[in-house]
């Protein structure tokens, strides 16, 4: 295929694609739904949430009461959230993507990197 | 214990431990095996492509779509992420997210990663992967290059890998679960909400993939896969 993107063709497919993951994480990401999903609804099955002066509780048996806090839960970042605050979410989900990006980025081009100096 | 995630990750303790420090073995030899073969598939015109793929794949988990009342789902991006970088890179793209989502947003147990990695990064694309190679190779013969031809096999790939990643987790969890729930309820539970979340996902995966095709056909990897072996791929 000899389909080499014109150099203005090419600046719009990469610009667009960034825009978009970062209007996912920054401004969509605010109208996802909060209900648990397939695998924690899963995992509650059996299981009532109670609110109590402590928070959430599960009453019956289920499978989520073996779940343990999760060591990074005092993450600035923990539940996509900046430190916890209110309605941060968006921010934290722009920064997550550059974090992404960032690792991803240069872990694949270190292994780009390392077959063009082996050839 | 409280109850609110965000993302249709395991969390530690749901497998006992002898069991999670397996599937952690599991997944760093898979890892290992992805970043050894994903040479193959990165180039200086991809990785930027690859970078972005997991990017994006972050930014859409965060949009948990509704399935059922008071169920929902999020997209899990194997298939997609394979299909347009290929599957060892796209493995890796899943795992970085998984790692990202895990350390730094204490989503997903940490202890709980490599099953989470083998479900999401491994089985998921193996199987969704499979199934858009096998669906491609059967297909385009007919209608070589078609758009709307991609998209379906997206969609598809996109249903299996997500159905076939929820039966990882009933895997992990008959092996090292403490079985407060019978295996077949969760089995069929996962079965059945997963088929919707992966309608969801094929959805998602149909979309992104069809768009990437319209603009550079050149960069995906399903593709120019078939290309090297000798089938037209017009642009």
């Amino acid at each position: 295929m000899s389909t080499q993107a014109s150099p203005k063709r090419s600046w719009t497919f990469w610009a667009g694609f960034a825009i978009v993951t970062l209007l996912i994480a920054g401004v969509v990401s605010y109208f996802a739904s909060s209900s648990p999903d397939g695998l924690d609804s899963a995992t509650l099955q059996g299981c009532e949430v109670v609110e109590t002066a402590d928070g959430e509780e599960l009453t019956g048996s289920c499978i989520a009461q073996d779940a343990t806090d999760h060591h990074m839960s005092s993450s600035p970042l923990a539940d996509y959230s900046i430190a916890g605050g209110e309605n941060t979410g968006g921010i934290a989900g722009i920064l997550g993507v550059l974090v992404t990006l960032a690792i991803a980025g240069a872990a694949f081009w270190v292994i780009s990197r390392s077959r063009s100096s082996k050839d | 214990m409280t109850v609110s995630s965000v993302a249709m990750h395991m969390s530690d303790g749901i497998v006992n431990a002898p069991v999670s420090l397996l599937f952690i073995a599991i997944a760093i030899a898979a890892v290992a095996l992805c970043g050894w073969r994903a040479r193959a598939e990165l180039d200086e015109r991809t990785v930027p492509l690859a970078g972005l793929v997991a990017a994006f794949v972050f930014a859409v988990q965060m949009v948990n779509f509704p399935i059922l009342p008071g169920v929902s789902g999020h997209l899990l991006g194997g298939a997609l992420a394979a299909i347009l970088v290929g599957p060892y890179t796209g493995a890796l793209c899943i795992t970085i997210v998984l790692v990202v989502q895990s350390l730094l947003f204490a989503d997903g147990g940490v202890t709980a990663l490599g099953t989470n990695i083998t479900n999401m990064a491994v089985i998921g694309v193996a199987a969704g992967y499979g199934t858009a190679v096998l669906l491609h190779s059967v297909l385009k013969r007919r209608n070589p290059g078609s758009v709307p031809l991609i998209g379906a096999i997206s969609f598809i790939a996109a249903v299996i890998g997500t159905v076939c990643a929820a039966m990882g987790f009933v895997l992990e969890y008959a092996i090292g679960g403490a079985a407060q729930a019978s295996l077949s309820t969760v089995a069929a539970y996962m079965f059945g909400t997963h088929v919707l979340i992966g309608i969801g996902e094929g959805v998602i995966t149909a979309l992104t993939v069809m768009a990437v095709v319209r603009a550079r056909p050149d960069l995906v990897y399903l593709l120019r896969s078939g290309s090297r072996t000798g089938a037209e791929v017009p642009a």
